[in-house]
């Protein structure tokens, strides 16, 4: 009983770091319908804040939540100017997107290992998040909490702009159709920048939590961008309802085969399990009409 | 699963190099007569002698592999500023493996044919070794390979100057059975080094009364660690065994902490965690875990202590050292002697004169066997310290005889 209890909540926590990490992705793919393989490194570009921010600062869990809202900033910065340096100049070309932000990751990459060097670097965790509390004979791990927290004020967060503030109206006003947004006044490049900061701004803020379980190097990026994808593909573009429902199934899925059997044939059974289910329901769980897909 | 794709990445590469090898070789015509090819004969006719360095200086080896290039390029220095070797200094041919096995391959290739150098150094990981294997035996050249590895193999083109298993891993398991350590749990990267070595205490634990009680492989690169360090506190082990590689070390910990395990309850002994990666993992999820190595940073004596100094002058001050750095330290110097008792760098001349070659090395005195084309070495086993440095709690009292094999050892028959 334990055991299922623990693998739960493993799932669960596996769960919100792919949310977590998807959560941009649902903006700057789901909604834009940008391929953005860049958006590892913004990730990564969030992580390195924490790093940064952590010389100055020694008390660890103060530079922790100061770096949320910088690493928001700084990897919201870095997409919107990519956004106006090349993404906008791309958008009827899906491909070519795809290639030239793939470029971009790697060059990203490179300048991380020229500025920060190519070994990881480490941070320190506050005290609080490194232990764990028992509930019930099951171990919740404090890092494990947090993200998870995080994760779902990440999305309550953002399901609000969207739903009720002006910005939100006009993001999905210009996704749903963007030429009568046009004729209706909405200056759609301003919008389409401001969800790219958004999106990716998210993605910065998901390489702060990160750093409490993972690595931190150039190449953090890259461990997580395909889990990104499959989770926004999975869930159906455009819907941060499917998003959320995808990245806790794949986590439990993932969690219990890891147990009954090992890490790789885990992987292996989610990624047959996932082709099949595309084959079966090619839009994803959920669906909405976006200018990607008409 | 990652067997198969690394035979499939072999092959690629292989045959990819063996194209290669067949058009600039231009008309040699069966596959032992490739010494001949054109351009694949070491070049030293001029005032320097190329030397290449391959290591990953990218990609998720690149952690540990970079601080390996390092101490190849000081050593490299050091014999440059003593006059080089026979009168020619050493010219460093770098080459970034890029952590891709076939890459390695490539890479390997090109320092040979290319830059037609007398000998290279590197290599991290087994699968990079057994990818450029058979490219270095193809084309009769060196290789000096500083890292600890699985053994179970001799190349007459390679050195190993890192610890094979009856150096490292054997000494390890003792000394965990005199502590009554009895029941493992392995944790492993999923390619050969780890399943090789994980054989290998399967076996050793079978034939002197201790148990493993799990067995759990996570791929190379993998940060998802919660499932496996549940298995590993469900199981009831009295420690784990790791042999995980690369940064799934910093995702393993980090949740080894998590789980409110420590070196208390449950001790971790890591086969691949070395001063470098204690500081990229972070001393206070390391703190009281155990490391087997044959050198440590604090290692006595006045040969470290010039070398430590030299590091870090060239490096940086917070630069530590570690064993892998070490080993790929001493294969430099190793070489150079051998050299000189040749008189020549002549690859046959080089290996025929390599038997009882001796170095001051930090480590202690080193010597070089030439029938396996190992080195005699020192087992030590570590524990982590609150500064981020390893500090010794045993070691085998001498150099123990290297045996890739395990020949001499009964138990081991059935490997």
């Amino acid at each position: 009983m334990t055991v299922i209890l623990n693998q739960s909540f493993t799932g669960v926590s596996i769960g919100a770091v792919l949310l977590l990490i998807a959560l941009g992705l649902t903006l700057t793919f789901g909604q834009m319908g940008v391929i953005n393989m860049a958006h590892g490194e913004f990730i990564m570009a969030g992580a390195y804040t924490t790093y940064v921010l952590q010389k100055p600062i020694e008390n660890a869990g103060i530079s922790l939540l100061l770096a949320l809202p910088v690493a928001f900033l700084v990897a919201g910065s870095m997409g919107a100017l990519l956004e106006w340096l090349l993404i906008r100049r791309l958008y009827a070309r899906p491909l070519d997107t795809l290639l030239v932000t793939w470029g971009v990751s790697l060059m990203l990459q490179q300048l991380a290992r020229d500025v920060f060097g190519a070994p990881n670097v480490q941070t320190t965790a506050p005290d609080l998040l490194t232990g764990s509390v028992s509930v019930a004979g099951v171990t919740l791990a404090n890092s494990r909490l947090f993200i998870l927290g995080f994760a779902l004020l990440c999305v309550c967060g953002l399901a609000a702009i969207l739903r009720v503030t002006p910005l939100g109206r006009r993001i999905r006003a210009v996704v749903q159709n963007r030429d009568l947004a046009e004729v209706s006044g909405i200056a759609t490049g301003r919008v389409d920048r401001t969800t790219f900061f958004i999106g990716s701004g998210l993605a910065g803020m998901a390489g702060v939590a990160l750093t409490l379980i993972g690595p931190i190097g150039p190449t953090t990026g890259t461990n997580y961008i395909v889990d990104a994808f499959l989770v926004v593909v999975v869930g159906g573009i455009g819907r941060l309802r499917g998003a959320v429902i995808t990245a806790f199934v794949l986590g439990l899925l993932q969690s219990v085969l890891e147990y009954s059997t090992t890490v790789s044939v885990a992987k292996v059974v989610v990624l047959v399990g996932i082709v099949a289910f595309l084959q079966w329901r090619p839009q994803g769980l959920y669906t909405v009409r976006t200018r990607s897909l008409v | 699963m990652s067997g198969l794709i690394t035979r499939r990445g072999l092959l690629t590469g292989i045959s990819a190099l063996g194209a290669g090898a067949v058009l600039s070789a231009c008309g040699a015509k069966t596959g032992s007569d490739t010494s001949k090819a054109a351009g694949a004969k070491a070049d030293t006719s001029g005032d320097t002698v190329k030397v290449g360095l391959l290591n990953s200086l990218s990609g998720t080896m690149a952690i540990s592999e970079v601080t390996v290039h390092n101490a190849l390029l000081l050593a490299v220095k050091e014999i440059n500023a003593a006059g080089g070797v026979l009168g020619k200094k050493l010219e460093p041919v770098s080459q970034d493996g890029a952590s891709d096995w076939p890459t390695f391959a490539e890479k390997a290739q090109a320092l040979i044919t290319d830059s037609k150098v007398v000998a290279t150094f590197g290599c991290w990981t087994s699968a990079s070794r057994k990818a450029v294997k058979p490219v270095f035996e193809r084309n009769k050249s060196l290789l000096f390979y500083p890292v600890q590895y699985e053994g179970l193999e001799q190349s007459p083109y390679i050195f190993y100057s890192g610890a094979t298993t009856n150096q490292q891993i054997v000494p390890a398991l003792d000394y965990l059975k005199k502590q009554g350590l009895t029941k493992l749990y392995l944790v492993g990267s999923d390619y050969v080094f780890p399943r090789t070595a994980n054989k290998i205490i399967k076996t050793y634990a079978k034939a002197n009364g201790m148990e493993v009680l799990g067995e759990d492989y996570a791929p190379l690169g993998s940060t998802e660690f919660a499932t496996i360090v549940n298995k590993v506190k469900g199981a009831g082990a009295d420690a784990v065994f790791n042999t995980l590689n690369g940064d799934s070390n910093v995702a393993f910990f980090k949740e080894y902490k998590s789980a409110g395990l420590t070196a208390k309850k449950l001790p971790v002994l890591s086969v691949s965690i070395a001063e470098e990666e204690v500081k990229s993992i972070g001393t206070q999820y390391l703190e009281g875990q155990l490391t087997a190595w044959n050198y440590y940073q604090t290692t006595p004596g006045a040969a470290n202590e010039k070398f430590v100094a030299a590091y870090r002058a060239a490096y940086g001050k917070d630069k530590p050292t570690s064993d892998p750095m070490e080993a790929a330290y001493i294969s430099v110097h190793l070489w150079k002697a051998m050299v000189e008792k040749a008189g020549s760098f002549d690859v046959e001349k080089v290996k025929a004169a390599s038997d009882g070659i001796e170095f001051d090395a930090p480590e202690g005195k080193v010597t070089v066997d030439g029938a396996t084309q190992h080195v005699h070495k020192t087992a030590r086993i570590g524990k982590v310290t609150a500064s981020g440095l390893i500090e010794e709690v045993w070691n085998s009292g001498g150099p123990i005889k290297p045996d890739p094999y395990l020949k001499g050892y009964d138990w081991a028959a059935d490997l």
